[in-house]
């Protein structure tokens, strides 16, 4: 019975690029600009970093959501890294969908080292999308042997 | 074909006698007709054993690799679709072009003594072709099919006679079949299911694997010196499903392992104990790549660089490209 009536608090990890992303976060805090302790920070040196899985990983250790951050394209500090980022998190993302594995628990976003307010704002928005959404079981079910 | 089996076996003694290859890689006699295997040849006397025929559906590139570590130089016979994975090999750096003579050998088509089976013939003792007709000498008698009702599924949609990488050709090229359909048809028919009918879906048909690695150790794209799939630190458990990485995962991760490198040979379909559907896993990543990108066949050639591994400033967004698909 707790646990029905407890709020649900999800868990999301947020892949952060170094150089932009995790300055932006940074920049979030010292602007002053809230969002949900739900969000766990994990800095990686480059989007690019982030190979598929990463994510499939954090999902099966219980995250309920799972963003990716990283520079604009064409402002990597690496020049390139985040382009192919892109097309790799593109196919993730569609294949997840196609497995029928809620592919909006999964999001990549740019933030630049400026955009604090942005940061802080897609984080509120995650946050509450992913608790609409509840518990993240179906990546765990995939196999469900009878 | 049992012309080219000849053709074959005297290649085979002529390469090793003038010292082309030290080793052939053919096919030999299995327990059953249907069972013909891969096989090594580095004795003249022992190519008579060399088969081929409408039963030779492996593909025999991915044991180039170890012709490669050993710097031996193999000769080994590929049929059309053979050769994307021995580009892809190449192109992965996992094989060298100086290991190996590659002759081309003529396919019209193989087939699934299974569909045979299903289709009432009971106790094969031996298969004939004709043309399109199939004729099957059974101990109840002769059977009739027509090829396509008993071609191997991933002869159905063949990428044609043509070799993409051969040194020579061996005799004249067949007729492969042809395919007319949406080769994504199955893809389109998942995609346009409501989200919980597509989890149903894989949950159903993944539950179906045992885990025996079949799959991952047929695929010429799938050829790491060690894999996540391999417990390092324990052999037996190794293959006793025993983490939930393994678990849950693999299918995941063997899909997207290939993505962009995949030829679609059909062979993890193929080779699976359990008939999983491998192959819709790994159209969705190529419908998607051309789609998304632009159209790309893996294996084509040992060059072009890999979609996963290039990128233009204006792909799509992840949730674009979703939205996009069609
Ligand atoms: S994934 Fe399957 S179809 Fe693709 S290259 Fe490997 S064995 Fe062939
Ligand atoms: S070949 Fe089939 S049963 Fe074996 S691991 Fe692959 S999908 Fe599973
Ligand atoms: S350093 Fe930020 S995406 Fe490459």
């Amino acid at each position: 019975m707790l646990k029905d009536t407890a709020k649900f608090e999800p868990k999301i990890v947020a892949f952060c690029c170094n150089w932009c992303s995790y300055a932006g976060a940074d920049g979030a805090g010292t602007a002053r600009k809230n969002y949900p302790a739900n969000v766990k920070i994990i800095k990686v040196p480059c989007s690019c970093r982030v190979n598929p899985m990463f994510i499939l990983r954090a999902f099966q250790r219980g995250a309920d959501g799972v963003i990716l951050c990283g520079c604009h394209p064409g402002d990597c500090h690496y020049s390139t890294g985040n382009y192919y980022t892109r097309r790799r998190m593109a196919l993730l993302m569609s294949m997840l969908n196609f497995m029928g594995v809620a592919e909006d628990r999964f999001r990549v976003e740019w933030v630049s080292a400026a955009e604090g307010a942005k940061f802080a704002e897609v984080m509120n928005d995650f946050v509450a999308k992913i608790t609409a959404l509840g518990e993240n079981v179906k990546l765990r079910d995939l196999r469900c042997k009878k | 074909m049992q012309k080219i089996a000849e053709l074959m076996q005297a290649k085979a003694i002529e390469l090793l006698e003038s010292g082309k290859a030290e080793k052939v890689l053919a096919w030999r006699a299995g327990e059953f007709f249907y069972d013909n295997a891969p096989a090594a040849f580095s004795n003249v006397d022992a190519c008579k054993e060399i088969v081929y025929n409408e039963f030779c559906p492996a593909n025999l590139a991915k044991y180039l690799i170890e012709a490669t570590k050993q710097q031996k130089k193999t000769a080994v016979f590929l049929k059309p679709c053979d050769t994307y994975g021995v580009n892809q090999l190449l192109k992965d750096n996992r094989i060298k072009r100086e290991y190996f003579y590659a002759v081309g050998t003529p396919c019209s088509g193989m087939l699934d003594e299974k569909k045979m089976k299903a289709l009432g013939a009971k106790a094969i003792l031996a298969v004939t072709c004709e043309g399109d007709k199939i004729i099957v000498e059974t101990a109840y008698g002769t059977k009739e099919f027509a090829k396509e009702d008993v071609l191997l599924d991933k002869c159905i949609m063949c990428k044609g006679n043509k070799y993409k990488i051969a040194d020579e050709e061996l005799g004249e090229k067949l007729e492969t079949p042809k395919f007319t359909g949406d080769k994504f048809a199955a893809v389109k028919a998942i995609e346009a299911m409501p989200e919980e009918e597509r989890f149903a879906f894989w949950q159903a048909e993944l539950s179906k694997c045992i885990r025996c690695n079949a799959c991952r150790d047929i695929c010429p794209a799938c050829s790491c010196e060690q894999c996540i799939f391999d417990n390092q630190d324990a052999p037996v458990a190794g293959k006793a499903a025993a983490d939930d990485v393994e678990e849950q995962l693999f299918h995941l991760i063997r899909a997207y392992h290939v993505a962009g490198r995949c030829v679609g040979c059909g062979e993890c379909a193929r080779v699976c104990p359990q008939g999983v559907k491998l192959g819709l896993l790994n159209l969705k990543f190529i419908k998607d790549i051309n789609e998304f990108y632009g159209a790309y066949q893996a294996g084509a050639d040992a060059t072009t660089p890999s979609p996963l591994v290039s990128y233009k400033d204006n792909d799509p967004e992840a949730e674009e490209a979703l939205q996009r698909r069609g």
